[in-house]
């Protein structure tokens, strides 16, 4: 699909893809590098030819000024001889990074953060994400180098930790980042099923460090109904029983705000329950690899059922204290009260009184819509203690990037 | 993906070209890498060798593989061996061999020529990080730094990249020539680098942008031509150090175009409309545009040096062998033999500069310098849109070819900006005008005081227009180790 296809099936606006003469130095190396023969000059500019331009990306990372990462949202694309004329891109009102140029994803991005409260940013030390770089028309080829079970066996609850090895294709992801699948065959209705997002739960450089490969945290959707069948959700079977060495196409990544702070004074709040602990888990580790003399602390509120089905459960035992601040949370343990995340935070209350004020505290919630509206509640009362007024500093927070709400 | 595309990162060089199966070249780097490692720490930037850097790394030779951003201790930094991917069924794309299947080993016939090509290519890596070595202490912005240290790193690559070349292909006397790549200094009087731009000292960041910007750009014309060779490990080579080398492009056009600026801007500000008036300028804390022109002229007319004689059997052995091209050789459209064809060259003759009509093949070098002042003149075009954007009433130009030259035609003959020769006192007469004198050098180093607070710059360069990995402005490039 290019800028010239999609408006021409009639949508009111496309993206093009531009070249900022300003910074461009016409070094050639755009040109050289796309495979399609997109990017063209004359004595004055180079510029991308928006009838060929298929997005696909290779062209932005060997750019060496960051002139050709530029997307203007048009009504009729500017033609080639528009673009040999500016001395400077044309004005545009400034716009929010991009979640994902395919728009099944960016929908589902956009629903996953709805609860935010807002528009969220990514905070300002985040490294820069690459999106899209692999689409439905040119997806990457993924094998399945790890299939495990991280809730005890004898639950009902299955997650599993997959782990996805790209051979010889870079797959450059974040954390916090998602993944694109689409479940092979087609749904009742003889179309094509839709694609779900998978946070990844590695670190940027591989669920082993320098592996071109990445980690999910997926759970089987088995639910039983009021009429007494079993509802099993076609994507998470589909991945769950996926064995070792089966091969399945990858889109994406997608996501550029939900990213963490590269900043090693900055504070980390990480609220999750279930699948929710994907994302942690990936900062977690990289924390650890990148910088492990870091100031800034790592905490957790994880909440589960009960131990049995608390994702690693098993291995988050091993994380020092001093890397990750560790509270597991139960709401069905034999012989207790139910407790759920925000009854934690509020006997944390103190720590978190100290760490809301501070310009370096990043607060990320992520899991089952609704684990947000608990999180609200404790965090207003926990500021209105100290006289602050939570509403005030959520929207402080989410303006600077430093608060984060994906719930699905 | 095509084969040969993945880095292999599991052992001591990352490399994308088998080291793994290929134990004596594998023995023979890992020999010669401790030796590098201390090249790099006694000879590479002084005072930041623990620093965290914000630094590219290559991931993977095809474009999506290309740039990993993260910290790094320069150190660390992953210097491999890494080849462009092969083309299938390519050919010698020029010369006497021109459509015989390139070669995958040396030609025994030209095995001189070629390991010459490649010492000399390989001689001016090193030798520029040597020259930088002292800029870290004078960085007028964490940013900056960070591209000097970005440079300087990819030069080391690119060293790499030439001592693979002779490890692998050239036995016994490889290893002696990559040992020698460690031994001569920058400017040192008993072993000098080879090319005499390599040994001049850069001692301003006026003096880097300025080399980056004219010296790399030599560097550049020569890639692109060695990238053209019927030796397909080289053309490989080339090509992916191409990639490289246009980031010291930007390093060099961008920081020269912020520091014009600069000084515009404080022009304005200070309600300076004459250009000339270099005292007041000056007096605001930044750069006078006749200087920076002085700086143009000394550093273009250096470079062209580089280029070597313009009349030159040498390079036409090397094309005729099918080892070296001209400048994109492969857009260009006539025989590619040059067998029967003419090329015009400027000469002195009579107290003129006039044009012949000389044999092509002969007049290569005169080409391929040709082609590198129209790339370097366009940049300078850029340039001067920063005057029109201000409204100061100022151009900035390249001098003539036969201006301050050391080798070939005009070496014998002074000549001024304009191409007019001279006699001795004549060239005394303007010489001050035309290159920076000591003054203007105390000057502009007068000026270098290191700024390392997070997205601030000294007061003689401009804040960058968007920032390395699309970092906002007050993103830390470097994290200093004190």
């Amino acid at each position: 699909m290019t800028a010239t296809d999609t408006l021409a099936a009639g949508a009111a606006q496309a993206k093009q893809h531009v070249i900022d003469p300003e910074v461009c130095i016409r070094c050639n190396t755009c040109e050289a590098t796309c495979p399609v023969g997109a990017v063209t000059h004359d004595a004055n500019n180079y510029v991308v030819d928006p009838s060929i331009c298929n997005y696909c990306m290779d062209c932005i990372a060997p750019c060496p000024t960051g002139s050709i990462d530029h997307w203007l949202t048009v009504a009729t694309p500017f033609t080639l001889e528009d673009q040999f004329g500016w001395t400077e891109l044309p004005p545009e009102p400034a716009q929010e990074p991009a979640d994902a140029l395919d728009a099944e994803a960016a929908a589902l991005i956009a629903d996953a953060h709805a609860r935010a409260g807002g528009r969220a940013t990514a905070p300002a030390s985040a490294a820069k994400p690459r999106i899209n770089v692999f689409n439905r028309a040119e997806p990457a080829r993924a094998t399945v180098a790890g299939n495990y079970r991280i809730t005890a066996a004898d639950t009902d609850s299955d997650v599993r930790h997959l782990i996805l090895d790209f051979g010889a294709v870079p797959f450059p992801v974040l954390e916090g980042q998602s993944i694109g699948v689409t479940p092979p065959g087609t749904d009742s209705n003889g179309r094509p099923h839709a694609m779900r997002l998978y946070s990844v739960c590695s670190a940027r450089d591989g669920e082993k460090p320098g592996a071109n490969n990445l980690a999910l945290t997926v759970k089987r959707v088995a639910e039983r109904q009021p009429d007494g069948s079993v509802f099993r959700g076609v994507a998470s079977n589909w991945l769950c029983d996926l064995p070792r060495g089966a091969t399945l196409d990858v889109v994406g990544p997608f996501g550029a705000t939900f990213l963490m702070p590269d900043d090693p004074q900055a504070d980390i709040i990480m609220i999750c329950t279930g699948t929710g602990s994907a994302p942690f888990r990936a900062f977690t580790e990289r924390r650890r690899r990148a910088m492990p003399w870091a100031s800034g602390r790592l905490y957790l509120f994880f909440g589960a059922r009960t131990p049995q089905e608390l994702p690693y459960f098993g291995p988050l035992q091993k994380v020092p204290d001093k890397l990750l601040d560790k509270e597991l949370v139960y709401s069905r343990l034999p012989d207790a009260p139910r407790e759920y995340v925000q009854d934690r935070m509020l006997t944390r209350a103190t720590d978190l009184a100290a760490l809301l004020p501070r310009a370096t505290t990043h607060i990320y919630v992520c899991g089952l819509r609704g684990l947000e509206d608990g999180v609200e509640a404790v965090l207003t009362e926990i500021a209105a203690a100290q006289g602050i007024d939570w509403q005030a500093l959520r929207a402080a927070m989410l303006a600077d990037g430093r608060l984060h709400v994906e719930t699905y | 993906m095509p084969d040969g595309m993945q880095v292999d990162y599991n052992g001591l060089i990352p490399n994308n070209v088998g080291l793994n199966d290929d134990a004596r070249v594998r023995k023979a780097l890992e020999t010669w890498h401790p030796g590098y490692i201390d090249w790099w720490k006694d000879m590479g930037p002084e005072g930041f060798q623990e620093s965290l850097v914000y630094l590219r790394t290559a991931i993977g030779v095809d474009p999506k593989g290309w740039a990993k951003f993260d910290y790094v201790r320069m150190p660390e930094y992953k210097w491999g061996v890494l080849l462009a991917p092969a083309v299938e069924g390519r050919t010698i794309p020029f010369g006497a061999h021109k459509g015989e299947p390139a070669w995958q080993e040396v030609p025994g016939e030209y095995r001189a020529m070629l390991r010459r090509l490649i010492v000399i290519q390989g001689d001016t890596e090193p030798a520029s990080v040597e020259q930088q070595r002292h800029l870290g202490a004078t960085a007028p912005s964490l940013y900056d730094m960070r591209n000097l240290f970005q440079v300087n790193v990819e030069e080391g690559r690119h060293l790499w990249a030439m001592v693979y070349l002779l490890q692998k292909y050239f036995g016994k006397d490889g290893r002696e020539e990559a040992e020698e790549l460690l031994r001569r200094r920058s400017g040192n009087e008993d072993s000098p680098r080879m090319l005499g731009a390599f040994n001049e000292a850069t001692p301003d960041w006026l003096s880097f942008f300025m080399f980056t910007y004219f010296t790399d750009r030599d560097g550049k014309m020569q890639l692109e031509a060695l990238a053209q060779s019927g030796f397909d490990p080289l053309s490989r080579t080339c090509r992916f150090m191409l990639t490289e080398e246009a980031h010291h492009m930007f390093v060099g056009e961008t920081g020269v175009a912020r520091v014009l600026e600069r000084t515009c801007a404080a022009m304005k500000e200070a309600g300076i409309a004459d250009p000339n008036d270099i005292e007041a300028v000056r007096a605001l804390g930044v750069i006078d545009l006749p200087t920076i022109q002085k700086k143009a002229n000394l550093h273009f007319s250096l470079t062209l040096d580089l280029f070597g004689n313009e009349i030159s059997t040498n390079a036409a052995n090397a094309f005729n062998a099918g080892l070296k091209g001209r400048y994109r050789e492969d857009k260009l459209t006539d025989d590619h033999q040059l067998t029967s064809d003419t090329y015009p060259v400027l000469r002195p003759r009579d107290g003129a500069i006039v044009e012949e009509q000389v044999p092509a093949l002969s007049a290569l070098n005169m080409r391929l310098r040709d082609d590198y002042v129209a790339d370097a003149q366009a940049g300078v075009g850029r340039w001067n849109k920063v005057f029109e954007k201000a409204g100061i009433n100022f151009r900035l130009t390249l001098p003539h070819v036969a201006f301050n030259r050391r080798i070939g035609e005009f070496s014998a003959i002074p000549a001024d900006a304009q191409g007019r020769v001279l006699d001795a006192a004549g060239w005394e007469a303007v010489r001050d005008t035309l290159l920076p004198t000591e003054d203007d050098n105390h000057f502009v180093v007068s000026l270098m005081q290191p700024e390392h607070r997070a997205g601030r710059y000294a007061s003689w360069i401009a804040a960058p227009k968007v920032g390395i990995d699309n970092k906002t402005g007050e993103f830390e490039y470097v994290k200093i180790h004190e």
